[in-house]
């Protein structure tokens, strides 16, 4: 391989471009890490202490205390199990749904598919828009509930294209010999179809389980009470709105004292919110790259 | 197969799926109900409560009790002395975004694919994907402590300037910060999609192509490039049709009332008029407005890029 690579990157030009190319993306992994980076070791460090001498190794200015902070006020801790109800729920549901679906949908002779379809895709095109929906959830009575960020959207078309694109993929023989050996539909999808769909049943949840996981405006517009808020709203009031939550910073302290254990909450909040995810992902690598594969089958 | 067996088969199938056919079917419909239930809920009566921009809408009198004005709310939203700053907004914001953040992860494949060692092209894929899996708060919490005046990006800036920057009360630096840091969140992720179309180019073009004297920049205009074309034409109709949609979920946390002027978009606007103002009827039309312009650049950019090379969304 070595060999047949020197023989056919022969131009001297060639030989500079691809030492260029490894250059810019040793580059472009900097500049996607050190942003990280530094909010990994702000959080551990005395506010102030990574503008004013940059990462320290002098023990003094390691501190536990956005954690600690953090912790005693359990608001993101709150937030992070609602956080695991509302995206598990959509999950579940979601998936669910689009499966079953898709796999109807996929059957070769089911009367009145070609409507099914077309009642799908037409979501794809129109929509009624924030105001009519909202108007909708409040009608139903889900406003505040936890329906009203599990239900909406939970159906998406692309899921059961995507499943159902899956599905007709599968070898045809299989269902043929099953339904001989007279096998029900219902059968054949839960003893033949299911174990050979894991694939992209674990394909679908991770990226309806993310997507949830990391969105917040549905629960922004929809839930009223704070008890109700998923972690990225929460986040949303810490980061943004710059509102420390009161078990936060119970302490009487001075202003300016105040301000800078803010900031280093933002660090902690930040790292506990995101690495969960962070570290989960290199292990499904395989399957995001097979979700993209199969969304790009049509 | 000859022709006697296949006939063989299809009897055999047709008398398989005769036996159960009533039963077949009914469990499939069963199998379709949910998704058919939770559409027509949450997709289809929307549709239908879309004519309350039509509409002097009050809760009180409903859908249904509510008068009909045509089109006053939509002409008075185009008379408004905002909306050629929104109108103006969302085009600039996505427009540049699709110029910029479009073509970036295309490149950023290329590159990533001339890497000879496996090991080194899997990890550095893993790196550059990290930044999708943060949620929209904490990229705009991170800008936001980066940014700030005492920031440590303030802190570089100002060994060289007296003051600092406040990038994000100053409405010109809105649209660089936004579609700057939607670049380095997503271009890595996006980048699978074309670094997947590229693993399934031949080797054995590249290797003829050099014998025959190509060099590496012709080899990936005429091969890598022809390679991803497909896939890039099936994505850029999907990224016109997504113009109008442009990430209301980060706009709307980058906001501050400073930048107002840049970061105001029509999606922001319905929000703050229709729901937070109560302003329904209004806030719907504005809605409706976005949404037909969506359907419209979608339509458009597929009969182009189909005549173009025939490749098309639907």
């Amino acid at each position: 391989m070595k060999f047949k690579n020197d023989l056919v990157n022969n131009s001297k030009t060639d030989r500079m471009l691809l030492l260029l190319n490894k250059f810019i993306l040793i580059l472009l992994v900097l500049i996607v890490t050190v942003p990280l980076l530094y909010v990994l070791f702000g959080s551990f460090l005395h506010p102030n202490i990574l503008l004013t001498k940059g990462i320290s190794f002098n023990p003094d200015d390691w501190t536990l205390d956005g954690y600690r902070r953090i912790f005693q006020d359990g608001s993101i801790m709150r937030g992070f199990l609602n956080s695991i109800i509302y995206a598990g729920g959509f999950t579940i549901v979601s998936v669910l749904f689009s499966i079953l679906a898709g796999y109807a949908l996929s059957v070769e002779n089911l009367a009145g598919k070609k409507l099914f379809m077309i009642f799908f895709i037409v979501t794809m095109f129109f929509n009624g828009g924030m105001i009519p929906t909202y108007l909708l959830i409040k009608e139903l009575g889900m406003i505040n509930t936890p329906w009203a960020i599990i239900l909406p959207g939970a159906v998406s078309v692309w899921n059961i294209i995507l499943s159902r694109t899956y599905f007709k993929g599968l070898p045809n023989e299989l269902k043929e010999a099953a339904r001989i050996d007279g096998a029900s539909d219902f059968k054949i999808f839960l003893k033949i179809i299911l174990p050979l769909s894991k694939p992209i049943i674990f394909v679908l949840a991770l990226y309806a389980f993310i997507g949830q996981w990391n969105s917040y405006f549905n629960a922004m517009i929809y839930l009223e009470d704070q008890s109700l808020y998923p972690l990225q709203l929460v986040l949303r009031d810490i980061l943004i709105q710059n509102e420390v939550q009161p078990g936060m910073i119970a302490d009487q302290l001075a202003r300016a004292e105040i301000q800078r254990i803010a900031e280093m909450i933002k660090y902690s909040s930040i790292v506990i919110s995101s690495l969960p995810l962070l570290i989960m992902y290199p292990f499904f690598q395989k399957y995001f790259e097979k979700g993209v594969m199969v969304g790009s089958l049509k | 197969m000859d022709k006697m067996s296949r006939k063989i088969t299809q009897t055999t199938k047709r008398m398989g799926s005769r036996k159960n056919y009533t039963k077949n079917n009914f469990i499939l419909y069963l199998f379709l109900a949910p998704a058919v239930v939770l559409v027509l809920i949450f997709n289809y009566i929307p549709m239908y409560g879309v004519t309350i921009a039509f509409k002097d809408f009050s809760p009180i009198k409903g859908i249904m009790g509510s008068e009909w004005v045509g089109f006053t709310h939509f002409i008075s939203f185009l008379q408004s002395p905002n909306f050629q700053q929104i109108f103006m907004n969302t085009i600039k914001l996505s427009g540049f975004e699709l110029l910029i953040g479009f073509p970036i992860p295309i490149i950023l494949a290329i590159m990533v694919n001339q890497l000879r060692r496996a090991k080194v092209k899997k990890n550095i894929q893993l790196i550059i994907y990290a930044p999708y899996f943060l949620s929209t708060v904490v990229i705009a919490g991170m800008l936001f402590i980066y940014l700030s005046p005492a920031g440590p990006v303030n802190g570089i800036l100002t060994l060289f300037m007296d003051e600092p920057i406040s990038f994000m009360t100053d409405p010109s630096y809105f649209r660089s910060i936004f579609i700057a840091s939607g670049i380095w969140q997503a271009a890595g992720f996006s980048s699978i999609i074309y670094v997947a179309a590229l693993s399934n180019v031949d080797p054995q073009l590249h290797d003829a192509a050099t014998i025959d004297g190509a060099s590496l920049l012709q080899r990936i205009i005429h091969i890598d490039l022809q390679a991803l074309k497909p896939t890039i034409a099936v994505l850029f109709i999907l990224a016109i049709g997504g113009i109008m949609g442009v990430g209301f979920e980060k706009a709307y946390l980058l906001q501050t009332d400073m930048n107002l002027p840049a970061s105001e978009i029509i999606d922001t606007y319905v929000y703050k008029r229709g729901l937070q103002a109560g302003d329904w009827s209004f806030g719907a039309a504005v809605g409706l407005f976005n949404s037909v312009i969506s359907l419209v650049l979608l339509i458009t950019a597929n009969t182009v890029v189909k005549k173009l090379n025939g490749e098309t969304l639907y």
